[in-house]
């Protein structure tokens, strides 16, 4: 274990900044039933590094540019067109990884470096990836620290936090925002197949477990780093897909975390039987 | 200006693509009224509602709150708005406390809310009698209960006129009893009320306007002509006759 430590630091680092920001900004979308839209996003970001190699730019600067502007589209759709949305969203997505496979292909990139981008490539995180994933992950969480109120308003109720002078619409593009930028920074850890499981699971997790919405959000980023720690520890000892074992160390924590809700919520039941 | 109308709707109308909902509909709330909006289901009340408080611009005229155009953000932050009540979800990861914090989201741009905000969240659900439910989370409450936060959360900016979607909708007797004794005492306070409802329910002693929208235009009528009109209960309560 101490030699995979040594040897592999940043990657450690760097799963864990993942971990912890994704289910940061995932506590708002899961309740503003945007849970998919980090797939969505991994679609759209897959096209970004696509051209990105192709135009021999940094994929992740490529994609990254690609995730804002999709993920600001997808929002501007769900708001004009909420009863047509889904054709429309679903033009955005597969247009998008039809862009990424006609490009990769036609650049002799399709199954060399698309497919790191794809399922993740921790452990290859260089120093100069690390820091550029802590310093976005840094910013996704000052923001959300920043923005807390008016994001904590909105995700309880977009109406009356409209009324009450909460400025809804340009949280939601933040909030978009955010989200893309997650989704192009956990790309490098679990790919863009995989980068919404961090966003959304570890708040089911969190919200099984604790009342305020602040403590789910902490609970959350805390689950997150810890599972995608012990999924690299995991796949080092196993010789398993770190990627992969990340997320399933985190599904089987929801099923757990699923198992003690329900009898938590049976016991009470009881007791009031019993008190009646 | 000391008269000046709470709300002011002059010649409003509103159209969706499915058709016109508001005809050419003209209001005033003023300061300490306590009004209620009767209707039938699909009568437009909600949408008059949003047109009222600036969530949807008319189509023609012109919507005032506090002398402002309604879609301005500074005169909606002496609004408190209750909407209807599903739009909480049981699933929501929030405590009670969180839920009254967010009424005062729109006060400071930036950051976390304050120790005094706190107290003042605590305040706004003694108010309503839920102090003792703070910590609880939202979702594991009961109807009325739940309606008594979203009333507390939209207290807890003090503001001067209160906008209460069908707030009794599905919710119990006793709670609707309790529910009409908060509102009196706030109207007592001094904030003006406006309730969209089907029916006058438990507020009928206390309400002094009663406003009635059918296929799109508004009537002002008395409280005998509501309950002939509507058929809705009304039971007077000890010490509150029925104002005229």
């Amino acid at each position: 274990m101490i030699t995979f430590i040594r040897n592999f630091w940043p990657a450690l680092l760097a799963a864990s900044v993942v971990g912890a920001a994704a289910p940061a900004i995932g506590t708002f979308l899961v309740q503003r039933r945007l849970s998919l839209i980090g797939d969505g996003v991994g679609h759209i970001a897959l096209a970004g590094v696509a051209i990105g190699l192709w135009l021999k730019i940094s994929p992740l600067a490529s994609a990254l540019g690609f995730s804002i502007l999709g993920a600001i589209g997808i929002d501007r759709l769900r708001r004009r067109a909420p009863e047509e949305g889904d054709m429309a969203l679903a033009l955005f997505f597969y247009g998008s990884i039809a862009i990424a496979v006609v490009v990769a292909s036609a650049s002799g990139n399709f199954s060399v470096n698309l497919f790191g981008f794809l399922f993740g490539q921790v452990l290859t995180t260089s120093l100069g990836e690390l820091i550029t994933i802590a310093a976005l992950g840094a910013a996704v969480i000052a923001v959300v620290s920043l923005l807390y109120r008016g994001l904590l308003a909105s995700a309880i109720d977009e109406e009356a936090a409209t009324v009450a002078g909460v400025p809804v619409s340009v949280l939601n593009v933040f909030l978009m925002i955010l989200g893309a930028v997650t989704v192009g920074v956990g790309m490098q850890v679990v790919g863009v197949l995989l980068v919404a499981a961090l966003l959304v699971l570890p708040v089911g997790i969190a919200r099984n477990l604790v009342r305020s919405f602040r403590g789910t959000m902490l609970t959350a980023s805390a689950v997150g780093a810890g599972a995608a720690l012990v999924g690299l520890f995991v796949s080092n000892a196993a010789n398993t897909a770190p990627s992969g074992t990340i997320v399933l160390v985190v599904c089987a924590l929801f099923v757990l975390s699923d198992g003690w809700r329900r009898t938590r919520v049976a016991m009470v039941r009881r007791q009031s039987e019993e008190t009646v | 200006m000391r008269d000046q109308p709470l709300i002011e709707l002059r010649s409003v109308s509103f159209s969706y693509e499915t058709g016109r909902v508001l005809a050419d509909v003209s209001l005033k709330i003023n300061p300490k009224d306590y009004v209620v909006l009767l209707g039938a289901n699909g009568s437009g009340k909600s949408t008059l509602l949003k047109v009222a408080v600036g969530l949807l611009k008319p189509t023609t005229g012109a919507a005032m709150l506090f002398g402002r155009p309604a879609t301005d953000a500074r005169a909606r932050e002496r609004v408190g708005y209750v909407p209807q009540r599903a739009v909480i979800s049981s699933r929501l990861p929030a405590t009670v406390l969180e839920v009254v914090l967010a009424g005062r989201a729109a006060q400071r741009r930036f950051g976390g809310f304050t120790r005094a905000e706190r107290q003042q969240a605590l305040r706004a659900l003694e108010r309503v009698g839920m102090q003792d439910f703070a910590r609880r989370r939202i979702g594991e409450l009961s109807g009325g209960q739940q309606q008594r936060v979203l009333i507390a959360r939209a207290l807890v900016s003090d503001p001067e006129l209160l906008i209460l979607d069908e707030p009794t909708a599905g919710v119990d007797r006793d709670s609707q009893i309790a529910f009409a004794r908060v509102l009196r005492e706030l109207n007592g306070d001094g904030v003006a009320i406006v309730i969209v409802a089907h029916d006058l329910g438990a507020v009928a002693p206390d309400v002094r306007r009663v406003l009635a929208l059918h296929q799109g235009h508004i009537d002002e009528i008395s409280l005998e002509e509501a309950r002939e009109r509507v058929g809705m209960f009304v039971e007077d309560h000890p010490g509150h006759g029925v104002a005229g």
